[in-house]
């Protein structure tokens, strides 16, 4: 059960670890993070990081990288024991990061070229004066480790007109400069399609070969299954899980979340809805694709399946008024519907859960309550004037309904973990008592507790009968979690349409990939989607 | 379990001094300033005196609450010492050349904020200039017609105009009553100045469309997807502030009794300074009403205690310069320190 790639008698006590960690710990201030974490990255190898959100990953991630000096115990390089004081410091030791945000990575204005060799402008033995030539031969260099053959006349175009998988591939080639001993890559896929993610693992696959150590972090149990060599499980700052293949799958989900989880849920109760609450009728999703036809039922969470590009964030859009058809036309429980703007579409009872919490939800500094009231500013006030406890009573229902970890309805939402700000987002729209809840990417970064309570309330919303709620993700597992119908959305045409219990998992991959061997030019847009 | 917060619930002895430090911080400032020129300075402890500094800086700290009102939905507005001079200078033409009485100058010239605030908030708003660069574009603009509308002369009553007559208007008595009247012993700029602040601090605290406001500033995608209608609070917040600065216009050109061309000059900095430090100044961490006003106080007391002791006018410049600064490392670099924890990145806020 070995993999191939491992070495023959690689016995982990005889192998010297790249980099090893001994009784790491970190604290910011008085709340201790990471607890005397003690691990060892060997060569050759791919050591999935796993954990939910707040069990000390990025923390972890950023002692690794030099990000954050401030850690105790000690960090090792071949045997050598250094203290990582900055990025570059880590970097010139052979520690390279790739970050979540690609977005972050990539320097809008220089060149593909410039952008690859960007870490140049910041070392001060480099020659002052840039060599526009050099720096093409160099940056071709640096993406050939990669396998890219991207021509001089892409090179020189702006970075910013990079599709995302590019963009993520330029910063692992910058990454690689320099042949770094380990590479720390932080949820690489989160962005990507199936089929760019899977150019990716050949790309991993070949380095590891080449003797490199990579930690690997990921919410995704299918893409470390396909790729580690290792999974290490971090929960509360503390590792709970250290294995090797072949994976305990259960055991490593119950050291994750502290108690017994099955991986797969049986569905047993599969709903279906009665009446058409929404029809999208004749409307294109995206400027080349066909016009599409969609109906939402009360009574049924409806789960659109699709990957970036595929449409979804464009039909949110359409439905809670943020953008307006190009053609065709929606109605709303057998009337028109043409929301002008969200408040158009708030009036009308349907609410959107929007895809980038901290960008599109969140209003930072300020507490639970206010954060929850926000669309509510009218019922939560008399003559204009604001009414405290009315708006501390719904957001004290809110924290009930979804186990809202919070020190109350005063505290600010910056002290909440993500899954617990997802809630209360969650929880502000629900709380409209919608006609039709649309969520875009609802788990994204939640951990599997926070899903399930918000899976949860989305059973009960529908539940009543008279209301309908939309999940859309690109996790085919949250959708067959959440979902009673579910929709294959591929470059803005529906590939499959049925109910979970007519359909399984090898038939919603097969709608996927049927779609992908007709339509090859499935690719995102240019730029950055959102 | 393992959703647990993030942030430490109980603050560490040392943040919660911090925290102390920049709640409280300016406000000792204030008092001990205040305590040292009541002691050593006899004439700083008389009623005048205390109404005098609040008449002094009335027309900077109204036109600081404009300023105020544009950081409130998360931008500034850098044509309020342009267009308080604006006010300065049409109020007077009206009176002097358009022989015209007080209320129909004050009518004008509250017109005239609207439509500059009306521009600020175009250009902004519909035309995506970035507020920065627009307000000081339309502050010379300002200035520019200003001068053209008064030939570049300063304005006074009786005086000569290029035919050789005399201007037939004068500064009327009504309007004079902006800065000289009184009711019982408060100044009318004090009575205009706290009314305006109790009147913001109860639309941005205690009404839904304050804090609609807020919530602009705060997150405006947030606030549009919570069916804000984004732009126009933001254009309502640029009105606002440009019939603030008018206010203090009037209030400036009822003081110096002509209208002075160079009026104005020296309004925005201050206006500028006066709303940063409100900021900070009571640890809110958010434009403020009653923070501005504070703001404004403790630079009134500065410059009365200095003058009063007999330092240059040009030290004055100096000690507001220390004071913004240390507002503005109140507000950004002491105040919360913490790690805002986002998936893969991380930012202190």
């Amino acid at each position: 059960m070995i993999d191939s790639s491992i070495p023959e008698g690689g016995d982990q006590a005889t192998l010297s670890p790249v980099v090893s960690l001994s009784g790491v710990s970190v604290a910011y201030g008085s709340n201790v993070v990471l607890t005397d974490v003690t691990l060892d990255f060997f060569a050759g190898r791919i050591t999935a990081l796993l954990g939910a959100n707040g069990a000390g990953k990025s923390t972890l991630i950023k002692a690794l990288s030099g990000a954050n000096p401030r850690y105790s115990g000690d960090i090792s390089i071949e045997g050598t024991l250094l203290h990582l004081s900055s990025p570059v410091l880590a970097k010139a030791h052979g520690i390279s990061t790739v970050h979540q945000k690609v977005a972050d990575g990539i320097v809008p204005g220089l060149s593909i070229a410039e952008n690859v060799m960007l870490d140049d402008l910041a070392n001060a033995s480099r020659h002052p004066l840039r060599n526009a030539k050099q720096s093409l031969l160099d940056a071709r260099a640096a993406l050939a480790t990669l396998g890219l053959d991207w021509p001089d006349s892409l090179l020189v175009q702006d970075a910013a007109r990079l599709s995302i998988s590019d963009a993520q591939l330029l910063v692992l080639a910058r990454a690689l400069r320099g042949t770094p001993r380990l590479l720390i890559l932080d949820e690489p896929t989160s962005a990507l399609t199936a089929a760019e993610a899977e150019r990716l693992f050949t790309v991993l696959r070949s380095l590891r070969d080449t003797g490199l150590s990579i930690v690997y972090v990921s919410h995704r149990f299918g893409e470390i299954e396909a790729l580690a060599d290792r999974v290490v499980v971090l929960r509360d700052g503390v590792v709970q899980h250290n294995s090797e293949r072949p994976f305990a799958w259960n055991a490593i989900l119950h050291d994750m979340l502290g108690r017994a989880t099955e991986l797969e849920q049986t569905r047993v109760d599969v709903r279906r809805g009665h009446d058409v609450v929404a029809h999208v009728s004749g409307v294109p999703l995206l400027p080349a694709a066909p016009p599409l036809d969609l109906e939402v039922r009360t009574g049924e969470v409806l789960g659109i399946l699709g990957l970036i590009g595929a449409g979804k964030t464009e039909l949110a859009e359409l439905l809670a008024g943020l953008a307006r058809p190009a053609s065709g036309s929606l109605s709303l429980g057998g009337e028109p519907y043409a929301p002008k703007r969200p408040s158009d579409a708030l009036r009308r009872g349907v609410v959107l859960v929007p895809e980038d919490r901290q960008r599109q939800a969140l209003l930072p500094g300020w507490s639970v309550a206010h954060n929850i009231s926000i669309p509510f500013l009218k019922l939560s006030s008399a003559l204009g004037t604001l009414r405290g406890a009315r708006e501390i009573s719904r957001a004290q229902q809110v924290i009930d309904s979804l186990g809202v970890v919070t020190a109350g309805p005063s505290a600010s939402i910056d002290d909440l973990s993500g899954g617990n700000q997802q809630k209360v987002v969650v929880g502000r729209w629900l709380s409209a008592e919608p006609r039709l809840a649309l969520l875009d990417e609802p788990f994204r970064g939640v951990d599997i507790s926070a899903r399930r309570e918000i899976g949860d309330r989305l059973k009960d919303l529908v539940a009543a009968g008279d209301a309908a709620a939309v999940v859309l993700s690109s996790d085919i597992d949250e959708i067959l979690e959440v979902a009673d119908r579910i929709i294959v959305l591929v470059a803005g045409a529906i590939e499959l349409d049925a109910y979970a219990d007519e359909t399984d998992r090898a038939s919603i991959v097969g709608a996927f990939l049927g779609a992908r061997t007709r339509d090859h030019s499935a690719v995102p847009p240019e730029g950055h989607p959102k | 379990m393992t959703s647990a917060p993030l942030s430490p619930t109980t603050a560490s002895f040392a943040e919660r001094g911090a925290a102390f430090v920049v709640r409280w911080g300016f406000i000792a400032v204030t008092v001990a300033l205040i305590a040292y020129f009541v002691i050593t300075e006899p004439n700083f402890r008389t009623l005048d005196n205390v109404f005098g500094m609040l008449k002094f800086i009335a027309p900077t700290a109204i036109a600081g609450l404009g300023v105020m009102l544009a950081i409130t939905v998360g931008g500034i507005d850098l044509s309020v010492g342009a267009s308080a001079g604006f006010a300065v200078s049409i109020a007077a033409w009206t009176m002097v050349i358009g022989n015209q009485v007080g209320g129909v100058a004050i009518g004008v010239v509250l017109l005239g904020g609207l439509l500059i605030g009306g521009l600020n908030a175009f250009l902004i708003v519909v035309a995506r200039i970035p507020d920065l660069l627009a307000t000081l574009a339309t502050s010379f603009v300002i200035v520019g017609l200003k001068l053209l509308i008064v030939d570049g002369k300063s304005i006074s009553s009786q005086m000569s105009l290029a035919d050789g007559s005399t201007a037939p208007g004068k500064f009327t008595a009504d309007y004079l009553w902006l800065d000289r009247g009184s009711l019982g012993p408060v100044p009318i700029p004090v009575i205009i100045f706290v009314a305006i602040t109790a009147l913001l601090w109860f639309i941005l605290e205690h009404t839904r469309w304050g804090r609609a406001l807020y919530a602009v500033g705060a997150n405006a995608e947030a606030a549009r997807l919570a069916g804000i209608r984004v732009q126009l609070y933001r254009t309502v917040a640029y009105m606002g502030c440009g019939l603030l600065a008018s206010i203090a216009g009037l209030l400036l050109g009822a003081r110096i009794g002509q209208g002075d061309v160079s009026a104005g000059n020296s309004l925005l900095l201050d206006a500028v300074a006066v709303a940063l430090v409100g900021v900070s100044v009571l640890g809110i961490g958010r434009p403020n009403a009653w923070g501005t006003a504070l703001g404004a106080i403790l630079i009134a007391v500065m410059v009365t205690g200095f003058t009063m002791v007999g330092l240059p006018y040009y030290a004055q410049d100096f000690g507001k310069g220390i004071v913004l600064l240390i507002a503005l490392l109140f507000s950004f670099t002491f105040s919360r320190r913490r790690t805002v924890v986002t998936a893969g990145s991380t930012t202190s806020s």
